[in-house]
């Protein structure tokens, strides 16, 4: 019995460990080079996650921590497929959503930023794809914030996005961002991606997903790294 | 098709990722307890720290931890224990592919625009150590840094960023 090999990363769309511009990288970023691993069952298995893990109201971050009201804000509603490098959809994954809420505020105990937190909004979310790799969830648009990387420094709109995919090669940690932001060509984490991978992290607006009079609609598709043969297939 | 680019977790994961380890009013999906250790005679508790590159204990890392013999999941981060540790409750891993037993050990962190995979081998297993394949290809100076030494009730394992020490990352 043969196994799927799965493609590496592909550092030409991936951001490298030291990025200077992004200062916490200094001290962060492995030094030494990684060593290959030669895949085997140990690499090629992974967490599997289903309907039991995903709350009635976690695809929903308008609703799923309301104490008194609506929370404030653009509301937007977020769609996209996950596939693999192939293009085959990833069905039934688990993506964790997190973010700022409309004023640029995180709920994160550290954010100390000057502005307002909602009550009625948490800002976490979670989605199952189904068995087509599709994906939606409804959130209010996060605002921009500012960070102590450099002078006046802010973050570009954005969206946090965990995934796991088929075994843990596949695992994903992301940021969406917006089409037409004038932060992001300042934006060190956003450019700390080469230059061929980086609009592939700016969602589209979708006229199409837009729900008249009552949210914008925005595209994101994932992909994710891919198996180089397919041995078990015979078609 | 072109593999979506990763981005940092950032310093503010832990209501989106550990919520209640952080006492955040959602739902985790898992905890630091890949075994319920009331239950499990054999459990095993591991801990350990993430140093940066002046050797300061990092605060904002998320550690995944996997046991691929089991099958078993867990998340921790290390904003939580006044000396920035992670913990994490599990058996020993038995052996996959005839290889010694081994965690994967997935480091998420404000400063990494990328997450690191290492290995999480037993320093007390030193004949399955000798004879496991991936460990071979490490350089022999550097092994060390992948071996969780034994402690009361489990093990420690430090992961060390840069350094004399850094620990070995993989390319999996």
């Amino acid at each position: 019995m043969s196994q799927l090999i799965y493609n590496p990363f592909d550092r030409e769309m991936h951001p490298p460990y030291l990025s200077p511009e992004y200062k916490s990288t200094l001290l962060r970023a492995p030094s030494q080079p990684l060593v290959v691993v030669k895949q085997s069952l140990s690499e090629l298995s992974g967490p599997v996650f289903g309907d039991t893990n995903v709350g009635p109201l976690d695809h929903d971050l308008t609703k799923n921590a309301r104490r008194n009201g609506e929370p404030l804000g653009e509301r937007i509603v977020v769609h996209g497929k996950v596939t693999d490098e192939n293009g085959r959809p990833v069905p039934f994954t688990l993506i964790e959503i997190w973010q700022a809420n409309a004023a640029g505020r995180y709920v994160h105990k550290v954010d100390q930023h000057d502005a307002p937190l909602d009550p009625n909004f948490l800002g976490a979310g979670r989605v199952l794809t189904d068995a087509e790799g599709n994906y939606k969830f409804y959130t209010i648009k996060p605002g921009a914030y500012p960070w102590g990387n450099h002078h006046n420094a802010w973050r570009p709109n954005h969206i946090h996005f965990s995934l796991f995919g088929p075994n843990i090669t596949t695992r994903l940690v992301t940021q969406m961002y917006f089409p037409g932001d004038p932060l992001l060509q300042y934006d060190p984490i956003f450019l700390g991606v080469p230059p061929k991978g980086r609009d592939l992290l700016i969602s589209t607006f979708d006229l199409d997903i837009t729900e008249p009079a009552f949210a914008l609609g925005y595209r994101f598709d994932f992909v994710l790294r891919g198996s180089k043969a397919t041995p078990f297939e015979t078609v | 098709m072109l593999q979506t680019p990763s981005q940092t977790v950032g310093p503010y994961f832990a209501y989106g990722l550990t919520p209640e380890q952080y006492l955040y009013d959602f739902k985790s999906l898992v905890g630091n307890q890949l075994v319920d250790p009331l239950n499990t005679p054999d459990a095993i508790t591991i801990t350990g720290r993430v140093f940066d590159g002046q050797g300061q204990p990092i605060a904002d890392a998320m550690i995944e931890l996997w046991d691929p013999a089991n099958k078993r999941f867990g998340r921790f981060g290390t904003g939580t224990d006044p000396q920035n540790r992670f913990v994490f409750q599990a058996t020993k891993p038995g052996s996959v592919d005839g290889q010694a037993p081994h965690f994967w050990v997935i480091v998420f962190m404000r400063g990494q625009l990328i997450h690191s995979y290492t290995r999480l081998y037993f320093a007390d297993e030193a004949d399955l150590n000798a004879a496991d394949p991936l460990l071979n290809t490490v350089p022999t100076e550097r092994r060390a840094t992948l071996l969780a030494q034994k402690a009361p009730g489990g093990y420690t394992f430090d992961i060390f960023m840069q350094g004399d020490n850094e620990t070995v990352f993989f390319e999996v």
